[in-house]
């Protein structure tokens, strides 16, 4: 814990990592209602592959942290149907890769029931898991899903970076009475960021939605999500030495995406660039391109909007192989210097 | 004015005859059961009272017109898409409502139409869903495969997904500690996938509330079950799931059947297994005639030799439980109400266009869709 002054007001700042901020959540939603469960592999007694659910089976018990097998498109369906039954399942995929297992009971079972039934079955259930790639996993392993899950109607997205967006959105997720895809990312889970006491409170929410502007600038705007908001804001700093000014914006949430948010910006700074750790075809870039082309932004573009992501390819296991299939602060601040015309 | 006369004077017979001189109750001889994992299995009787048996009568009848009056309005285009009919199967349906309650919850595979009746629908409210009407029970947005009532969670249409979801249903019941159960349907075709073997045995290592019934048509689209299994004995495919081989034409069969698995899962022993023997009378679905892969024959055989309705009529008749003119008003009546809920399905307005987008996110603002073109702005509401 530290305290600092802001404005002669003495703020107390704790650091919390994200895997403890999640936990955290998961911990206070489970105590606050009891409908709320945790499902999935290790998650009980092994407390967690990632370790996001430790204590939480010694506190709560095999009812609402169960351990499931390894058998994907089952358990994503059981917890759908929990969710049916008014539970409140967390369904984790130990990471989103082995959701493609039970991606259908993600979108047919869960996105899209509340469409078909017309309002009479909402499904109040949130999946979750580590997204994209990790380090040194290779390619079964290291896919990110946000554009495939983005795509769908009936699902809520969310992608949080540091702690306050995993504590915030988690919270904000299983309150949700729809079905949330969760991506969280296994490199971040170690990071501490310092969270205020505002934040610490039980009812803390991030909602669900809107996009948040980490750092304000005036000469671009870089749109990012998860883990490439820190590649972005370490590459605002190291432009911002050479008097180019980034304005970041951290998406928080894939779907619904806030438009507005990055339009605002677009048309603040005249210059976008996209940065994210998936792949460029049909990505989550690539929809924010069309939507500020299709919009009043547009007008206000001084150069094409242009992406930064994983490079095309399965991601490879030598470390100088897979370095390089990642985007890297450099290829930010390159693709800006060439947006800018510098 | 012969006719008018005749019909008035079956009615005077019928409304002469008392229900004092109908039989109340009779017991009847049911066909034995093939086990397996169980040392016992239901009763080798049942007993049918009158009402039950009026009851029963009624509801398998309403089904079996109100399935043949989809036929009929898919032939003349007005129900379109999938359309996969229950007739034959009605046994199924209605006995296993005479096994649990309306309380108890239920999940099926896409021949849903006759479950939603069952489990609480309306014919108009389904028929008008068929015809995608904002009368439907799904306000038209769902349709032949999704329709919904209380504690009856469709309708689905990915093959064996409905497996892993009644599942889940079961667990909520055990969770909330209310002794309700969960019955999970599914097909002979459906019967081998895996979602459905990683359902058995987590519903074993959980021992969850839910009764798993496969119901065998013999027959999975077009491939017949010989052609699809190495196993046809779907009773025992749970392995170590006890299992119950029951006559899927014969309503009572189905019923104590039932009565009995429902005990098992309520007595906290964990999960069961029906396999009820059954036969569609329809192809797999509007599209399929029905009749390149099986012959007319065997349709007709079942027809005249297992018919559920008729099995039943049968036994009601020779018991003196009710009079032909009887069930023949019962006929009448059904006819009648599938013919106003056609004239409802046919006549009401298709939904409004304002319904395009709603019900996307349950309790929540209403938010922007995006329509065909960047111009195009949708509104969803919950």
């Amino acid at each position: 814990k530290v305290q600092v002054w802001i404005l002669s007001e003495c703020v107390s700042l704790f650091q919390v990592n994200v895997r403890d901020a999640l936990n955290q959540a998961m911990d206070e939603e489970l105590e606050r209602d009891e409908r709320v469960f945790l499902l999935g592999e290790e998650v009980a007694q092994y407390d967690g592959a990632y370790k996001v659910s430790r204590g939480l089976w010694k506190k709560y018990g095999d009812k609402r942290i169960i351990d499931t097998p390894i058998t994907e498109m089952g358990f994503a369906g059981i917890a759908v149907g929990a969710a049916f039954a008014g539970l409140r399942p967390i369904c984790e995929f130990m990471t989103w890769n082995f959701s493609m297992q039970a991606i259908d009971q993600v979108i047919n079972s869960a996105a899209k029931t509340y469409y078909m039934s017309a309002g009479a079955q909402p499904v109040p259930i949130v999946f979750r898991g580590p997204n994209g790639s990790s380090a040194g996993v290779a390619a079964q392993h290291s896919q990110c899903f946000a554009a495939w899950y983005g795509h769908c109607p009936g699902l809520k997205v969310v992608s949080p970076w540091n702690s306050e967006d995993a504590r915030g959105l988690l919270k904000a997720a299983i309150r949700d009475d729809n079905p949330v895809v969760f991506l969280e990312n296994e490199l971040m889970y170690g990071v501490p960021f310092d969270l205020s006491e505002d934040v610490l409170q039980k009812d803390f929410v991030v909602p669900i939605g809107k996009a948040k502007v980490e750092r304000r600038g005036t000469h671009i705007t870089l749109v990012s999500h998860s883990r490439c908001v820190g590649f972005c804001l370490d590459a605002a700093s190291v432009l911002a030495k050479e008097g180019v000014e980034c304005e970041v914006v951290n998406l928080r949430t894939i779907r619904p995406l806030d438009v507005d948010t990055i339009e605002a910006s677009v048309m603040k700074t005249g210059h976008l660039v996209t940065v994210e750790g998936g792949w460029p075809q049909y990505g989550v870039g690539a929809e924010i391109c069309a939507r500020v082309m299709e919009g009043p932004a547009f007008n206000y573009l001084d150069a094409p909007a242009v992406r930064v992501t994983g490079v095309d390819i399965p991601m490879p296991y030598a470390k100088i192989l897979e370095d390089h299939s990642v985007p890297q602060i450099k290829d930010i601040i390159f693709s800006v210097k060439k947006v800018l015309n510098m | 004015r012969v006719l008018e006369l005749t019909g008035c004077a079956a009615s005077m017979v019928a409304s002469s005859r008392s229900y004092a001189d109908f039989t109340p109750e009779a017991t009847f001889d049911i066909k034995k059961v093939d086990l397996h994992r169980l040392e016992e299995g239901p009763p080798l009787t049942a007993t049918l009272t009158r009402e039950e048996g009026l009851k029963y009568y009624r509801t398998m009848q309403t089904i079996r017109r109100m399935e043949l009056k989809a036929d009929q309005l898919y032939k003349q285009k007005i129900i379109r898409g999938f359309c996969h009919l229950y007739d034959g199967q009605e046994a199924c349906a209605v006995g296993i409502e005479g096994g649990i309650t309306l309380s108890d919850h239920l999940i099926t595979a896409y021949r849903a139409h006759g479950y939603t009746l069952t489990r609480g629908g309306t014919v108009r409210e389904i028929m008008a869903e068929l015809t995608g009407r904002r009368g439907g029970i799904a306000k038209g947005k769902g349709g032949s495969m999704h329709m919904y009532t209380k504690n009856f969670y469709g309708g689905n249409g990915i093959v064996g997904a409905q497996v892993p979801l009644g599942a889940g249903v079961a667990l909520a019941c055990k969770y909330l500690g209310n002794d309700q159960l969960c019955v999970s349907l599914y097909g002979d075709g459906a019967a081998n996938q895996g979602q459905i073997f990683e359902t058995y045995n987590m519903s074993s290592l959980w021992k969850l509330p839910i009764i798993f019934i496969c119901e065998n048509n013999q027959y999975g689209m077009g491939t017949s079950v010989e052609r699809s299994s190495a196993s046809t004995e779907y009773y025992k495919r749970g392995d170590y799931i006890p299992g119950l081989r029951v006559d899927g034409m014969d309503v009572l069969c189905v019923r104590e059947a039932t009565k009995f698995a429902a005990d098992h899962c309520r007595s906290g022993k964990g999960p069961i297994l029906m396999e009820l023997q059954t036969y569609r009378y329809h192809g797999h679905s509007m599209s399929d005639p029905g009749v390149s892969y099986r012959t007319r024959e065997e349709i007709q055989e079942v027809r005249s030799k297992s018919d559920p309705i008729s099995m039943l009529k049968d036994r009601m008749l020779s018991n003196n439980m009710a009079s032909i003119e009887e069930l023949k008003e019962i006929d009448i009546a059904v006819r009648k109400e599938i013919e106003d809920a056609a004239q409802f399905a046919t006549t009401d307005p298709e939904p409004p266009l304002d319904d395009l987008c709603s019900h996307i996110f349950a309790n929540d603002q209403p938010f922007e869709v995006r329509g065909a073109t960047p111009w195009t702005k949708l509104t969803s509401t919950s």
